[in-house]
């Protein structure tokens, strides 16, 4: 059976185009990374420091939630627990409507795209504007996000400067990407005043201070958090951290492993909403936090270190796979690595599981992973829940859903054949004897090999016929 | 620094087995030509690692127990693979974790090693280069760099040949996108992969590719010869042995030189 993820690879890869756009803003996106690490030992020792602060946080994550809530509270900042995206969805909502707003205007947040915001407040006749360039961009499109970091990657200045003229007749056309970014910068400025509320995501939210930290480059975050009246910030549980000592660290990662960034543009440390006497900013500010599948992560020791990420993206520029299939392919909103190991979790062995599958363990992912998540363990652990049998002992949604009688048979003959020594050089004895009679098409293997051939006579047998001594 | 032991067991690998075996023929005779007995147990397989990697655990688990058995001497188990030695380094502990042999799992794991890293590390053999002048580009596998941190053994004992000189491909690092099973359940993203990988190559130049990894030999070579026009490849061991011993790349003539590799005991009586 052909699924959906495979098919659609297959349509992607078929694009040239595409997959030149990948190709070389990944080539950048490396080069620029190995650039700002010129000290390895440096980069290693930052790499040990980060993944033992989130580690740290998730240890108590419980308990770090509560103090946030309380510090968040008492700094006039109102938090909303939101255990689906549906619920969390209806918390936005209940906010737009006590505020009779017919529009939004969002910053940039992975977590909205994981609740289906825009799609469901579009609905109920609610206007979703997105005000990331980014996100701009594909928005215009119709599609979404193919990259967490740089959602429009996809896309070469040329695509989107045909896409901006489609849209909008009466600029004249361009393919100057800051007379592009102008444009877009003009169209939403004007917006940003006549919205009531503004969204945006959150990079780090700090328990003992009860801070919500924003990373961005375009000053589109800024404006969601302060131009409008209210502002809702929307994030995953595991994002907390336990002091304000632990962002530097975790900043300087950040922007590095993400865009090869010194440090990022715009840093916003939002610890309230706006305070009699002050000039600006909202006058309220929510924070609705998000669990989707994250507590059942969080239970099983293993599978705990997906929670570490700190969503920048390295894990993808890096990969193999990603740069050519392209982040659409993945069919869900995370791709890459750390989507092919977080939306299996999330959303069930059964519906993402062969995610897990679409890995050649090369390990490029673990090895630029700021804070060292073993992405090919993970993988390696899911792909076992997919075809176990003793469910009972694994919290993991879908768990043996992935295991077939005819795999499992295959594997189980296998074993066998490979425990039994005679056997299996009796085997490979015969398949080198009559080696011309193998098939020559071996399916997928020769469409672009040759069919491996075998030698004359094995190992064993050469070996052998040395006529050497037995131990 | 290890001392250089008398004895060492040598694993072939499936692949080096039914694929490669002057791979490891030459691997046990570079071994050999520095005073070191080599004892090949006659009842190895395979380690483990495809079920392991596709989620079979108990297969995994009990292919990987039959091997362990064969190595009961405390002395180093050299493997012509990154992958393999990464499997039985790496993964063997995870494997038998909790387990009641989980301690001979271990005592295999950590004497453990991958090929060149043996002949660099612990052997510190010197090579003399006797062959004409040859370009050759390096493929390391994923295993050998990042699981096994090994990549650089090869780049030493290529440095180590005076009349063979390195070429640089772009993408050196990458997946060559065998990856196992990967290159039978995602045929597509592999191919998308593989070709990749030889159209940069190709453009190199070499006369030779060398890996230290039949996997990715058998992906990247199978590939160019079906594109036509393929560069020779081979494993390092054969290639070494090839240059420092002038042997012909004929195997018959070379299986006929004296090679006294001593097999060890099998678990299942020997043939
Ligand atoms: S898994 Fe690691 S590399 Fe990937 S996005 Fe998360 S933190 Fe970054």
């Amino acid at each position: 059976m052909t699924s959906t993820f495979r098919t659609t690879v297959r349509a992607n890869l078929a694009k040239p185009e595409v997959r030149a756009n990948f190709y070389r803003a990944m080539d950048g996106l490396m080069t620029r990374r190995l650039d700002q690490f010129p000290d390895k030992a440096e980069l290693e020792r930052l790499r040990t420091q980060s993944m033992a602060i989130r580690a740290n946080a998730l240890s108590k994550l419980p308990e770090l939630l509560e103090t946030l809530e309380a510090n968040l509270t008492r700094n006039g900042i109102q938090v909303h627990w939101a255990e689906t995206p549906e619920q969390g969805n209806q918390i936005v909502q209940a906010i737009l409507e006590r505020h009779n707003a017919k529009s939004i205007i969002k910053g940039k947040s992975m977590v909205s795209e994981e609740m289906g915001m825009n799609h469901f407040l579009e609905a109920l006749g609610i206007e979703c504007l997105e005000s990331d360039l980014g996100e701009f961009i594909i928005q215009l499109d119709g599609e979404t996000p193919s990259h967490i970091i740089m959602p429009a990657i996809h896309k070469n200045r040329v695509q989107i400067a045909k896409l901006f003229h489609e849209k909008f007749p009466d600029i004249p056309y361009t393919e100057d990407v800051d007379e592009l970014t102008q444009m877009a910068r003009r169209i939403l400025r004007d917006k940003f005043y006549a919205t009531t509320v503004g969204l945006s995501g959150v990079n780090f939210m700090v328990a003992e201070t009860g801070t919500l930290c924003l990373v961005e480059n375009e000053g589109n975050g800024r404006m969601s958090t302060t131009a409008p009246s209210v502002h809702i910030a929307v994030t995953g549980i595991e994002k907390v951290v336990e002091s304000l000592s632990d962002v530097p660290p975790l900043l300087s990662i950040l922007t590095r492993s993400a865009t090869g960034q010194p440090i990022t543009t715009y840093f916003n440390m939002i610890s309230s909403p706006r305070k009699p006497g002050e000039k600006d900013g909202p006058e309220e500010v929510h924070l609705v936090l998000l669990d989707n599948g994250r507590s059942n992560i969080y239970s099983d020791p293993e599978l705990l270190a997906t929670l570490r990420c700190i969503r920048c993206g390295a894990c993808i520029n890096h990969c193999p796979v990603y740069v050519r299939i392209g982040g659409h392919s993945y069919g869900t909103v995370y791709p890459g690595p750390i989507g092919s190991i977080l939306e299996p979790q999330k959303a069930g062995l059964d519906v993402h599981g062969e995610l897990a599958q679409a890995s050649t363990l090369c390990g490029a992912c673990s090895e630029v992973c700021p804070v060292r998540i073993p992405i090919p363990s993970i993988l390696n652990r899911l792909r076992y829940d997919g075809v176990r049998r003793d469910t009972a002992n694994t919290n993991t949604v879908g768990s043996g859903k992935r295991r077939t009688l005819s795999e499992a048979a295959t594997w189980k003959t296998w074993a066998w054949a490979a425990t039994h020594p005679t056997i299996y050089h009796a085997g490979s004895t015969l398949a080198t004897h009559f080696k011309g009679m193998l098939p020559t098409n071996l399916g997928a293997w020769t469409t672009v090999r040759s069919a491996p051939k075998l030698a004359e006579s094995t190992l064993h047998q050469q070996v052998k016929n040395l006529g050497v001594d037995h131990e | 620094m290890p001392p250089i032991p008398d004895t060492i067991y040598f694993f072939g690998t499936c692949l080096v087995d039914l694929m490669y075996p002057q791979a490891g023929v030459s691997a046990m005779q570079l071994i050999q030509r520095a005073g070191v007995k080599v004892i090949f147990p006659p009842a190895q397989t395979c380690c483990g690692q495809p079920a392991w990697n596709s989620g079979y655990r108990d297969e995994a688990r009990s292919v990987a127990r039959a091997q362990i058995a064969l190595f009961p001497k405390p002395i180093p188990i050299v493997i012509p693979s990154g992958s393999c030695a990464g499997m039985m380094k790496v993964h063997y502990p995870e494997l038998f974790a909790g387990q009641a042999d989980e301690a001979q799992a271990l005592d295999v794991a950590n004497r453990v090693y991958e090929l060149t890293e043996f002949l660099v590390d612990v052997l510190h053999i010197e090579l003399q280069d006797l062959g004409e002048p040859v370009t050759v580009a390096v493929h390391t596998s994923c295993s050998a760099r990042r699981e096994m941190g090994v990549a650089d053994k090869i780049e030493s004992l290529l440095g180590q040949l005076s009349n063979v000189q390195r070429v640089e491909h772009a993408r050196k690092p990458e997946c060559c996108g065998f990856g196992g099973t990967f290159a039978v359940k995602e045929p597509e993203i592999s191919a998308a992969m593989v070709l990749d990988k030889v159209t940069h190559i190709r453009h190199a130049q070499p006369d030779r590719l060398i890996s230290q990894e039949c996997g990715c030999l058998l992906n990247i070579g199978g590939t160019m010869e079906k594109q036509g026009d393929a560069i020779p490849h081979q494993h390092i061991a054969e290639f070494l042995w090839e240059r420092t011993s002038m042997a012909s790349t004929s195997l018959s003539q070379r299986t006929d030189r004296s090679l006294s590799v001593v097999e060890g005991n099998t678990t299942e009586g020997t043939p």
